[in-house]
């Protein structure tokens, strides 16, 4: 069967979110990271893209501030993308900047599917996994709640990942 | 200046930053923007035997769960600091008159108190919101891949098909949520 040549295969193969390439954090690295969070957090709480008003705004469609801030920050982060690689840079820790590609999976399933059932919550909650944490920073505490259920989620799928179409 | 902290930024300059995040993190230690692995990262943390948790959390997401460790104190300083007590989610008053419609009525905060709140826990739409609604959350990022930081933003802005199908996805069950199911909910 098709699906259990994909899930035998990925046990192996995939690496989202679990791999990543480059050398070990340093205490120099580390401040950039938690810098660089800090800033997109304070992103999140100041264009209001954290508040569940705005999540149902966008699916509504009915204020453009939403699809604007992902737009944009698509458009930004392409072309730095692309000025990164055509410059040849280097990141702080001496590697080539290069871009890993998402894997195509035999039937795409995974993306389409998994993507189906992100959205639904993602339309529910109000709050994707980023905002979640900044919530919590800007003293909503009771996103503890969501945070939790998210992981009893990823726990769920870590369960019954070898059935599900990939 | 003082524009900028006392008013909620627009989106051009917010979508502007955001979209920084991604070279940041290139440049930093070559590494992808993506929060939903943090998620995993936590229950690889936690001691879990199952195979998909079964790696070297620190070595593959330290850096990430630091960064998450950002997202949490750039909340704080932003609410500390940089809000205004007391000022409402400025959204559309087509936006407004929908939600009414379905009888939520008090819009102050950041989500609704009758669906987001410790009180709200213990009725059917706060759990369906705060628990389902995590849960889904949770489960599809990891099934997909990525959520909004990694298909969305990192994904799309490298050209990844896999990405645009994800996203795609993402807006297909968004808008049966938001206007199929939550109607039938609320």
């Amino acid at each position: 069967m098709a699906v259990t040549a994909t899930a035998a295969v990925d046990y192996t193969t995939d690496q989202d979110g679990a791999s990543t390439s480059g050398a070990r954090t340093g205490v120099l690295g580390g401040f950039g990271y938690l810098a660089t969070g800090t800033v997109l957090g304070i992103v999140f709480v100041k264009s209001e893209v954290l508040s569940w008003y705005r999540i149902q705004e966008m699916f509504r469609f009915q204020s453009f501030h939403m699809f604007g801030v992902i737009a944009v920050a698509v458009a930004v982060a392409s072309l730095s993308q692309t000025l990164l690689i055509r410059l040849q840079a280097r990141s702080a820790t001496g590697e080539r900047i290069q871009v890993a590609p998402k894997l195509w999976t035999p039937s795409g399933s995974r993306y389409w599917l998994g993507g189906t059932v992100f959205g639904l919550g993602w339309a529910l909650l109000g709050a994707c996994p980023g905002p979640i944490f900044t919530l919590l920073g800007a003293g909503q505490s009771v996103y503890v709640v969501p945070l939790a259920a998210a992981l009893a989620g990823t726990y769920l799928y870590a369960l019954v990942r070898g059935r599900l179409p990939h | 200046m003082s524009d900028l902290v006392a008013n909620p930024w627009p989106w051009s300059f917010a979508g502007a930053l955001i979209g920084l995040v991604v070279p940041a993190l290139l440049l930093i230690g070559g590494k992808p923007f993506g929060v939903s692995a943090n998620l995993r990262h936590l229950c690889s943390l936690s001691g879990s035997r199952l195979p998909f948790f079964s790696y070297d959390w620190r070595r593959e997401g330290g850096w990430n769960l630091i960064f998450a460790a950002g997202l949490i104190l750039g909340g704080w300083i932003a609410n500390r600091f940089l809000v205004t007590p007391g000022s409402v989610v400025n959204i559309s008053s087509a936006t407004v008159q929908d939600l009414r419609a379905m009888g939520i009525t008090d819009l102050s905060g950041l989500a609704p108190p009758a669906l987001v709140s410790w009180a709200a826990l213990t009725t059917l739409p706060g759990f369906l919101t705060m628990v389902v609604g995590g849960l889904l959350v949770g489960f599809g990022a990891r099934w997909a891949g990525g959520c909004t930081s990694g298909h969305a933003i990192a994904g799309l802005s490298a050209w990844q098909g896999p990405s645009l199908i994800a996203v795609i996805g993402f807006f297909a069950g968004g808008l049966v949520m938001t206007h199929l199911v939550l109607p039938w909910i609320f």
